[in-house]
């Protein structure tokens, strides 16, 4: 049988038989679960919430107003059948001029139009997954790596590794200081590479991050592009949640700082954009490589041949994207309610005290639930996480999945559901932890009844009553205060 | 410095032998071996393209991409001057683009009377949300099943297939590149009959590693499979230190215009079974089937000889694509169909790289479950391309030039060899280039498809208007006239035989027919 295995192994390539497609990641068994056991508010009121999920739903009704006001932007209608022909019959990988155009006008919408956007250099892909995979083929041979900073996407393994063959060295990035990229990370990073003989091509940073919802601020990124610069490497800027911050113009895109930098080398900047975060679009495939190295555009757009966008979608899109009074609207409402459904959750949250990671971005929060580990290891970490699918009932996604140093961070996102549903996810939370803390009281009762000598600082009382948010300026963030505990 | 770049290259065109013959022969007025920043000026960019090459990977530096063949040469010079009945009446006719534009109006007629605006159904429920939120790389079932249900309806439903085996790709140029990463490992080859489509030696080679190693069709038998031509094409892969993993055909063949014998396939079947490795059959043209001898699936021939289910069944795999067939090909709608569930898996996997847009999905899963319509297209696509390409080759006979006979496809294998100022691919490249400028015809030369004959062409019907067709046509014939008054002239191309007479009545391509002394298996040249 194992012969007969491996025979079967030998005639497909390795690529194909290796698990470097990484799903057999547990980011992955906790949509497993949900999928046998998917919550619905009125058909399965005890199933499993998907927050594992993040995805934009919460302004579908603006654009369907659109599409109903604009039936000419599909060219199945009446309206639109006009088109249907050179829509068609349209295979020209440089895509078509006003859905390129329409692109770049949104990005630059995006960033308060405090940069503009060259329509010649949008290259489309086969959603953000192909534009990595593409970025990775062009700057890196295998065996080459790119520097990540940790936690990151979980499907970076596979976009960036599986069939490139290239590698990724992990940027560690602690809490103690909120989980930000500094120097000394970057350099240790780049020094291991070197110590293991691997040849670092390139650093890719995801701004704002998936998955702490949090992005770099001016500072942290002109001292990257020293770095990268230095090093002579290139730097990937994976901006595909640039519309999901809520402060909206606080926003810094890579495409502004080479603005302000110019001893910084252009041939190694690249963004990776989507919009299938921002829109909500992630079933249309649109994925977009913006280089500013020549060369790159030119072999990335021959590698778009392999994921082009549908001339269906590029055609629907180069019209909604080209009006203005919808774009400008759609941004600024979108940021508005994922502000609100964000207050939502950290009013929530606050109520039974769970902290996360200060954040104005993204459709996720990054939850601190080390407290809940029996023993802060992976290994509990897996164990809680089991009891949060299993128990509470909620797909969240474990940070040991997003490659983080430290075990007890879970990423639950909130984009993905109506406010109904939110509030359920709450209420459930809500009871875990008040059933958590009936347990734990019980357990300190029956200390105190048996003499045991706890030290229970007040701190630590209020901590566990009070709600807490990591922010910057907390001491309570600090992992030095909870050693004393 | 110098010495680097010449290196480099020296090593790419080492390493692909078979399109050495194309780069050694190639020279139309813009390609270049190199990228355009070395043409542009050599000094300043020799030191930019030393530093790209450092700052880049291979793939992006060498040009396995395959973009400077005359393939895409030709487009390049047709997209600078292209043909308007009005707006430029002497531009170049495109005739190296195989598209199906000859059936828009059923396809928009199929719109008009099922009105569908991005999802909205008449009962006003909305499915643009569900459809813009869909990103199951499993695809739409809807569309799966009838996707399955239109590959059966070209094969007269004599083979069903299961939509759980079928994988959805952005296009076949995505469904060949992933199945390249599954069956084969860096290094490993796949024998392919020439002449075949250009775009394979991006597609399966680029960024996969693979390699291609070309089994020879001659004319002598017009351009079938042989035995013989599969073991020396597999020999010398053996020589080259190449692990052969599989067969790749195009079936109906692309550029042939012809559909596989039973004979063909069974030999294949043979062939991959006694070498244990993989067969793909690409039947993007299957629907394109114009008259006899009639469409055979691969699929067909395992199931008729009772071996489904066996090993060599899970080692057949289909590539389809509606871009052909249906004249879609800006929509990326590619599938992978194969029996063998790790294939299915792995790929499916893969496709998250080139996954089809939802809507996209949508739109055809309603288009293609629609069997009334499925049923009347597929009947009069087929008429429309017959009747075509009988206009096409009664055309070119008139100017005294055959074709392969041809069955299927968008276009026609065109023998121009009398025409060739010499029996080279120089002669071949030189007599190209006057089509292209002075004829304004974009036509696809048999070197650019790695024919191992020089004088071959493809020339495409199916994407232009019945006048536009005969006008490319006078053009040739004209061309031909003046070509010949020019020969009578200057006393070339004497008869072998020196009867004047007879040089303007026959081509000289009958003379050098006569000297093949390779056997033909009764293959008529195309009336």
């Amino acid at each position: 049988m194992e012969v007969a295995m491996k025979n079967t192994q030998n005639i497909l390539s390795k690529i194909a038989t290796n698990d470097g497609h990484g799903e057999n990641s547990p980011y992955f068994d906790g949509w497993k679960a949900y999928d046998s056991n998917p919550f619905h508010s009125q058909h399965n009121p005890t199933g499993v919430i998907q927050m594992g999920l993040a995805e934009n739903m919460l302004c579908f009704d603006l654009i369907e107003e659109w599409i109903q006001a604009n039936p000419a932007a599909s060219i199945c209608t009446q309206q639109g059948a006009a088109d249907f022909r050179e829509t068609a019959i349209f295979q020209d990988y440089h895509g078509l001029p006003e859905f390129r155009a329409a692109i770049a006008n949104f990005m630059s919408q995006v960033r308060g139009n405090r940069v503009a956007f060259d329509p010649d250099r949008i290259v489309m892909s086969g959603g953000a997954t192909g534009a990595h995979e593409t970025l990775a083929f062009c700057l890196a041979d295998p065996g080459e790596a790119f520097l990540v900073p940790t936690p990151y996407y979980p499907g970076f393994d596979r976009d960036l590794r599986w069939r490139t063959g290239v590698k990724l060295v992990p940027v560690v990035c602690e809490s103690s200081n909120n989980f930000k990229i500094t120097m000394e990370a970057l350099e240790t990073a780049y020094e291991n590479a070197k110590l293991a003989n691997i040849k670092v091509k390139g650093l890719l940073i995801t701004n704002p991050s998936n998955p702490l919802g949090t992005f770099l601020d001016r500072e942290t990124l002109k001292n990257l592009v020293t770095f990268i610069t230095e090093k002579n490497i290139h730097l990937i800027s994976d901006e595909i949640y640039a519309g999901t911050v809520t402060t909206g113009d606080e926003f810094v895109s890579i495409a502004e700082i080479i603005k302000e930098e110019p001893k910084c080398n252009l041939d190694l900047i690249h963004i990776v954009y989507s919009l299938s975060k921002d829109m909500g679009f992630p079933g249309f495939r649109v994925g977009i490589v913006y280089s500013y190295n020549n060369t790159v555009v030119n072999i990335a757009r021959k590698m778009s041949s392999f994921g082009l966008v549908s001339t269906q979608t590029q055609h629907m899109l180069g019209s909604m994207l080209s009006d203005n009074k919808f774009v400008d609207n759609f941004i600024s409402e979108s940021r508005t309610r994922l502000a609100h459904r964000h207050d939502m959750f950290t009013r929530g949250l606050a109520q039974v005290g769970i902290g996360s990671l200060e954040s104005n971005a993204g459709l996720f929060f990054w939850m601190d639930l080390r407290r809940f580990l029996k023993e802060p290891t992976f290994e509990s970490e897996m164990t809680f996480w089991r009891t949060i699918i299993y128990d509470i009932k909620l797909n969240v996604s474990p940070g040991s999945s997003f490659h983080c140093s430290e075990p007890g961070w879970f990423r639950v996102c909130f984009a993905n559901m109506d406010d109904e549903t939110t509030m359920t996810a709450l209420r459930r939370i809500k009871r875990f932890v008040l059933k958590n803390k009936m347990l734990e009281i019980k357990t300190m009762r029956q200390c105190w009844q048996n003499n045991q000598h706890l030290r229970l600082s007040s701190r630590r009382l209020d901590e566990m009553l009070t709600p807490h948010r990591m922010s910057p300026h907390s001491p309570l963030a600090s992992p030095l205060v909870r050693a004393h505990n | 410095m110098l010495t680097a770049c010449t290196l480099q290259f020296s090593i790419y065109t080492f390493k692909n032998p078979v399109q050495t013959k194309s780069f050694s022969t190639l020279n139309p007025p813009h390609q270049t071996l190199l990228p355009q920043s070395l043409s542009l000026s050599l000094s300043l960019s020799l030191t930019h393209r030393i530093q790209e090459i450092k700052m880049l990977s291979a793939k992006a530096t060498c040009n396995s991409h395959g973009q400077d063949s005359s393939y895409f040469l030709g487009w390049e010079e047709y997209e600078k001057n292209p043909y308007h009945q009005h707006k430029n009446p002497n531009g170049i006719i495109q005739m190296g683009l195989a598209e199906n534009q000859l059936s828009f109006d059923l396809l928009e007629s199929w719109l008009k009377n099922n009105p569908d605006s991005a999802g909205f159904k008449p009962d006003n429920h909305s499915l643009f949300k569900e459809l813009a939120l869909f990103q199951d790389y499993h695809g739409l079932p809807a569309f799966k099943n009838a996707l399955a249900d239109f590959m059966s309806e070209i094969r007269s439903n004599k083979v069903t297939f299961d939509p759980n085996n079928l994988v959805l790709t952005a296009g076949a140029t995505s469904a060949n590149e992933t199945l390249m990463f599954c069956l084969a490992n860096p290094g490993e080859a796949f024998l392919l009959p020439t002449p075949y489509y250009p775009g394979f030696d991006r597609d399966l080679k680029w960024r996969t590693g693979a390699e291609i190693v070309p089994i020879h069709c001659s004319s002598s038998n017009g351009f079938r499979i042989t035995e013989s031509a599969l073991e020396d094409a597999y020999q010398q892969a053996q020589k080259q230190n190449l692990k052969v993993k599989g067969v790749l055909v195009t079936n109906p063949s692309n550029p042939l215009g012809t559909s596989l014998s039973l004979h063909e396939l069974e030999l294949l079947v043979n062939f991959v079974s006694s070498k244990n490795i993989h067969l793909i059959s690409d039947e993007i043209y299957s629907g394109t089937v114009f008259s006899s001898p009639g469409f055979i699936s691969i699929m067909e021939v395992l199931k008729n000889k009772g071996l489904m289910n066996t090993e060599v069944w899970k080692r057949v795999h289909i590539v389809y694509s509606l871009s052909k067939d249906l004249g879609l090909p800006g929509f990326r709608v590619g599938a992978i169909y194969s029996n063998d569930d790790l294939v299915v898996s792995a790929a499916t996997k893969m496709s998250s790289f080139g996954l089809i847009s939802s809507q996209t999905q949508y739109l055809l899963s309603e288009m293609l479950s629609d069997k009334k319509f499925t049923r009347t297209y597929l009947s009069e696509n087929r008429k429309r391309l017959k009747q075509r390409h009988e206009m096409m080759e009664k055309a070119l006979q008139k100017a005294g030039i055959r074709c392969l006979k041809g069955n299927a496809g968008l276009f026609s294998w065109v023998d121009m060899r009398h025409l060739m100022s010499s029996q080279t691919f120089e002669g071949e490249m030189e007599l190209w280039k006057k089509i292209v400028y002075e004829v304004g015809l974009n036509i696809s030369p048999g070197s650019s498809c790695h024919c191992s004959e020089p004088g071959w062409f493809r020339v495409c019907f199916a994407n232009m208007s019945k006048e536009t067709l005969l006008l490319a046509m006078q053009r040739l014939n004209y061309f031909v006239d003046s070509m010949a008054k020019k020969d009578n002239r200057s006393g070339r191309r004497q008869p072998l035989n020196g009867n004047p007479r007879r040089s303007k009545s026959l081509p000289k391509w009958v003379f050098s027919l006569s000297f093949t002394s390779t056997k033909r298996n009764g293959v008529t040249m195309g009336r």
